[in-house]
């Protein structure tokens, strides 16, 4: 049952690279790792699932499988947005390329 | 013992079909149990000793049934008759500490058409009454056993969903493969459901939009208002974290409550719209289509309340790997991640995580469940039937008098 990252895959008819990450939106500013063990100074390659385009972005440090990482540096109050719409305000800065969860990102909500 | 029922849909109406057991109202069940339902708490070790005496019967041991009153006592009732009424169950034994509430629940099961007798406790004690309730389980169940399946078209299915230990790849995945399927599915006349009412929070303004018409979306809306603050607002410490979304969910990557609603809501697809919002249990009646039904987002007792409004299947996304079943509906686990599916294998029916990888499509993944759906309707054990998972929760809405 073992499912392995395996580095080419086909969508669409097309033959592409696994993605290490995937945004849901081209709106978004925080895309979600795909990839177990993941390390600091990946080069990655992320698709946008939307308009299937492709992104590429260096991983600044180490980011476990279904985390966000920073598309574009963000600021503390900064709203984040994904699907395209807003999941909460950031209340620290943090870089492109960065971890962004519990630490830096928070409800507006309840 | 009831007469064979007729089939409302003489001929098949779309290609998909299953093999399924119609009841005496006409409904379809994918399961035949025979089961032994506790009216109360107190009742439980007479049921359990009368599906152990009788080998097959199945005995739904609960927690609550006593000094209930008003809107709760409402809701424990509709469970109970619910239950007993859903077509996966092909008779019922009730055993209740005394007579009155106990023939309240019989004569709503009786509705039904199907075969239900119920027994008190108080007067005779727990020997003679596990005795009689044997006998008539023992019955029920070799009646039971040789009703056929028929063939039965897919919208005769009644199909709901609820995901559980979300992660992002839930909201990527696993939630948008169950839309994929809803959006083949209502078309060809089934009945859908979703609920999760807090786990809207941070997408009502699409679950609003998403409503057939105005009417139902303010209908809608009012039921999360009034979740909001009769259940959240009244009763909230702090921001929820590690309940809603859960420590579960935060180790799987979901950060805030909005985020995980954007990924719960992928669930309903992109074209079907719900055509009525449902209490806690209740049947729908207004037709096939897609239904809201107001629910905890706890996985047992949402599931729970969708088979007591009479739902056949449950597809169940889940990123972290949520173990939850039903004792009498199969419930479907759907992952799309990766490290889930490999180290919970026992656990998932359909492995989507092809769809992270690119190499599998929403399309491709919808027909993929839409198989499993049917292969289970047929008869396929899910991993959680297989593993013994029985989770029969009630819903409490305050305490007892």
């Amino acid at each position: 049952m073992a499912t392995k990252h395996r580095r080419k895959s086909s969508h669409k008819g097309k033959s592409v690279p696994a993605p290490h990450f995937l945004v849901h939106s081209p709106k978004d500013n925080v895309g979600v790792i795909v990839v177990e063990n993941l390390s600091a100074g990946t080069q990655m390659l992320g698709v946008i699932t939307e308009t299937d385009k492709t992104i590429a972005l260096e991983a600044k440090e180490s980011i476990p499988i279904g985390h966000k990482v920073a598309l574009k540096s963000l600021k503390n109050g900064d709203t984040v947005i994904k699907y395209g719409e807003d999941i909460g305000k950031m209340i620290a800065d943090v870089a492109t390329g960065k971890h962004v969860h519990v630490q830096n990102l928070k409800t507006k909500r309840w | 013992m009831p007469a064979k029922p007729q089939s409302k849909h003489s001929r098949a109406k779309s290609n998909l079909s299953f093999r399924g057991w119609r009841r005496q109202n006409g409904r379809v069940g994918v399961r035949n149990h025979v089961i032994v339902l506790p009216l109360d708490d107190l009742s439980n070790a007479a049921c359990e000793a009368v599906a152990n005496n009788v080998k097959g019967t199945l005995a739904l041991p609960h927690a609550y049934g006593r000094l209930q009153f008003g809107a709760d006592l409402d809701l424990h009732f509709r469970t109970l008759i619910g239950t007993g009424c859903n077509p996966n169950v092909a008779a019922v034994v009730v055993i209740g500490i005394e007579d009155g509430w106990t023939k309240r629940v019989v004569d709503g099961i009786a509705k039904s058409g199907k075969p239900v007798v119920g027994f008190g406790i108080e007067g005779h004690g727990d020997i003679a009454t596990i005795a009689m309730a044997s006998h008539k389980a023992k019955d029920f169940l070799q009646w039971a056993s040789e009703l056929e399946r028929e063939e039965c078209d897919i919208a005769e299915l009644w199909v709901s969903t609820k995901c559980g230990e979300s992660d992002t790849t839930t909201g990527l995945a696993s939630c948008p493969t169950v839309g994929n399927m809803y959006d083949k599915l209502v078309p060809k006349g089934i009945y859908g459901c979703f609920g999760e009412t807090s786990e809207i929070t941070g997408a009502e303004h699409i679950a609003r939009n998403r409503a057939i018409n105005n009417k139902i979306g303010d209908k809608w809306m009012k039921t999360f208002q009034a979740y909001q603050a009769e259940v959240i607002e009244a009763h909230k410490v702090d921001d929820l974290s590690e309940s809603q979304p859960t420590k579960g969910n935060i180790a799987g990557g979901l950060t805030t409550i909005e985020e995980k609603a954007l990924g719960n809501l992928e669930k309903i697809g992109r074209k079907c719209r719900y055509i009525d919002v449902l209490e806690p249990a209740q049947t729908p009646g207004a037709g096939p289509g897609l239904y809201y039904m107001d629910t905890s987002s706890a996985a047992a007792e949402c599931v729970t309340l969708m088979a007591a409004g009479g739902y056949v299947v449950h597809t169940f996304p889940t990123g972290q790997g949520n173990i939850i079943g039903n004792p009498i509906v199969p419930v479907i686990k759907i992952s799309g991640n990766p490290k889930t599916v490999r180290t919970m294998a026992e656990h998932i029916d359909l492995d989507v995580s092809g769809i992270l990888r690119r190499e599998l499509t929403l399309e491709t993944a919808g027909d993929a469940l839409i198989e499993m759906v049917i292969r289970t309707a047929n008869g396929r054990l899910t991993a959680a039937e297989a593993l013994g998972h029985r989770e029969f929760v009630m819903t409490k809405l305050y305490r007892s008098a």
